[in-house]
């Protein structure tokens, strides 16, 4: 089973007047099985396993073309099976693209981020969901409303900003803007307010339990999955961004995006180093993938009817 | 701050037992401190939620909120990258001049056209996928997961494989339609084989993505609406037209509004596409240059960063345009159909289907 079970969901709240004249439904959807269910027939097998593949074929192709070498790389028809030199042009990327530098500086960047995200977005989303203050719808409103501002439009000033305080070039221009995220914060509130029942804040009040220990000791284990979800989400999303790393950082000190740029650039000539680069910098995400995959996939559908 | 009315009414009962044990019969410094106690408590109820959200509020206006309406004060100076703590006041000589230049409406024509050639395919795509992966089957986690990859690939590694897979002379793209008689294309000099080759990469990285929203949507549809559909002998494409497209309504609208703000601040893919300078002014003839591109070009090639500022002022805009347009066309087409479908669409609001996501999407 996956993480995102919630355990509150067993008995279906009605947060919202919208659901109220159909209980008899809600009880319905809550079963597994709910929804279409059809089964598939051979078409969609079919189609379904030419959608994979050409999902996947990109990636595998890169793999091909890094294992080869340069010329085979470019007669036709082109290759379509690993060739012997993976590990010749991967040291051949990480010595002439900065790979090894970029895949520091991009894990320290989507961590940091990661980690702040799901921090900030726990405190916040426990806030909206659960505790009583003035201003706290239209302080969610204004949560949400941020989401519709590109974070690109501000680069000409926040690049002016990065260099008066120093960080041209460093990783902070990179980390400070994206230390949260409104999605995060939207998202954790939705999971708590189903997932976390008041009568266990109570409950800590009763005990005398402050705020903050009571987030400590009470919210933060129910909130876990969905940190979890969030952590993984907003890394891959920080491991890629691209626009505000590449004018913020040079190719003295790159992310994996940023040093990508670099091969395309015309300094790689060999294109199975390029695609070596490439697979490179891809590897860690498609690790993570293989690995959760199932759950980001959750987390990714979560979000979406919540969103 | 207003922390004593904000005070929640369920404080009250809390207080009294904690009181009692420190009433008449003990000691005053007992009380004191049990004074101090309900004081603390009380400044912790009402301080807390405010000190919960503040990161988020204090990080979005220093790197969000602040630069975004700096960009326009920016936008009415003469700023260069090498001096930029001199501005020079220009009034509006940067919009007057922006919209003069042909490059920019090249721009602009160019991300419209690739934010519409991606958008589309990739979101229809996205809707039968999502149909197709809401079948009951074998392998389902294995297909979802396979959908999503691209997504997991950055920007620049996407571009990059795809770059070679359009090259012209050995590119496998080329190869193929080769075997059907075709000459090779040379995708990245002409306007719109580049604009299309693009677009295949947005349209890869994001398709499988947005089919997973979908499938969410779909998900959270009761399912007796389409037995009532069958009952009323609907076929399969009459009830995926009916029930299916009205449920996931909002999500719909939701992708929509996503996928335009992508469209407008395409960058990555086209630069990397052109490899090199080519990249930054989007091709020889600027076929492909984007508005990001140009933003790009005027601050760190040009050292303009006065004119930078107003190209990102005009994307705001330009989002902001494109949005009330879909405003107004959708109020019109609901003012128009509103008579008609009243009566037989179920309340498909987007609300009550969000109790249900957990359980259907393990």
């Amino acid at each position: 089973m996956t993480t995102e079970t919630v355990p509150g969901r067993a008995e279906p709240r009605k947060t919202r007047p919208s659901s109220a004249p159909f209980p008899a439904r809600n009880r319905l959807r809550l079963r597994p099985r709910a929804g279409r269910q059809h089964h598939a027939g051979p078409v969609a097998y079919a189609l379904l396993i030419v959608a994979a593949l050409l999902s996947v074929f990109p990636l595998y192709w890169t793999m091909v073309a890094a294992s080869t070498d340069n010329t085979r790389v470019s007669q036709t028809p082109p290759p379509f099976l690993p060739g012997p030199n993976l590990f010749k042009n991967l040291a051949a990327a990480w010595e002439d693209a900065a790979m090894g530098q970029a895949l520091i500086n991009s894990t320290i960047v989507a961590g940091t981020i990661a980690l702040s995200t799901v921090l900030f977005a726990t405190l916040a989303g426990f806030a909206f969901a659960k505790l009583r203050f003035k201003g706290r719808n239209i302080l969610m409103t204004l949560v949400i409303g941020t989401m519709m501002v590109p974070p690109q439009l501000g680069v000409v000033p926040l690049f002016m900003m990065m260099s008066e305080l120093g960080w041209g070039q460093k990783l902070p221009a990179v980390i400070f803007p994206t230390l949260v995220s409104a999605v995060g914060v939207f998202f954790m509130r939705q999971y708590l307010s189903e997932a976390l029942p008041d009568e266990l804040i109570e409950a800590g009040r009763v005990d005398g339990a402050h705020s903050l220990r009571i987030f400590w000791s009470i919210v933060l284990p129910v909130a876990r999955p969905a940190m979890a979800v969030i952590f993984m989400i907003t890394f891959v999303h920080a491991w890629n961004d691209f626009f505000w790393p590449f004018i913020a950082l040079d190719m003295s000190n790159p992310t994996i995006p940023v040093a990508l740029t670099q091969l395309s650039a015309g300094y790689v000539r060999d294109q199975s180093v390029i695609m070596a680069g490439a697979l490179l910098g891809t590897l860690p995400l498609l690790l993570m993938f293989i690995v959760f995959g199932r759950q980001i996939v959750g987390g990714i559908m979560q979000g979406a009817v919540k969103g | 701050m207003a922390t004593s009315t904000s005070v929640p009414p369920a404080d009250g009962p809390q207080d009294a037992p904690a009181d009692a044990p420190g009433g008449p019969g003990s000691g005053g410094s007992k009380d004191t401190r049990q004074r101090r106690r309900n004081l603390f408590h009380r400044l912790d109820v009402g301080a807390a939620p405010y000190t919960f959200i503040a990161p988020f509020f204090v990080i979005f206006a220093a790197f969000s909120f602040y630069p975004l309406l700096y960009t326009s004060w920016i936008s009415l100076h003469d700023v260069e990258l090498a001096t930029m703590d001199v501005m020079v006041w220009q009034g509006l000589q940067n919009y007057t001049e922006l919209l003069q230049d042909q490059r920019f409406w090249n721009a602009v024509a160019n991300t419209v056209t690739i934010g519409v050639i991606s958008a589309v395919p990739q979101l229809l795509m996205a809707l039968g996928l999502a149909h197709l992966l809401n079948y009951r089957m074998r392998g389902s986690a294995f297909f979802r997961v396979a959908a999503l990859t691209p997504y997991a690939t950055s920007v620049g590694a996407a571009a990059l494989v795809f770059t070679m897979l359009f090259e012209r002379d050995f590119g496998m793209i080329n190869w193929f339609l080769s075997l059907f008689g075709f000459d090779n294309v040379d995708w990245e000099s002409q306007k719109w084989p580049a604009q299309f080759a693009i677009s295949s990469i947005v349209i890869w990285r994001w398709t499988g993505y947005n089919a997973l929203l979908y499938l969410a949507a779909m998900q959270a549809i009761p399912k007796d609406r389409y037995e009532a559909a069958a009952i009323d002998g609907a076929s399969r494409w009459q009830q995926f037209r009916t029930v299916t497209i009205p449920g996931i309504r909002p999500t719909i609208v939701f992708t929509i509004v996503l996928s335009t703000i992508g469209s407008t601040q395409l960058f990555g893919e086209p630069l990397i596409f052109g490899q090199g300078p080519n990249g930054i002014t989007g091709g020889v003839n600027n076929q492909y240059q984007t508005l990001g591109l140009l933003l790009y070009e005027e601050g760190w090639k040009n050292y303009q960063m006065g004119r930078a500022a107003t190209v990102a002022w005009t994307m705001f805009l330009l989002l902001i345009l494109v949005f009330a347009a879909q405003r107004l066309i959708k109020r019109l087409m609901a003012s128009r159909r509103a008579p008609a479908r009243r009566s037989p669409a179920p309340p498909a609001p987007s609300s009550p289907s969000s109790s249900s996501l957990s359980s259907s999407s393990s």
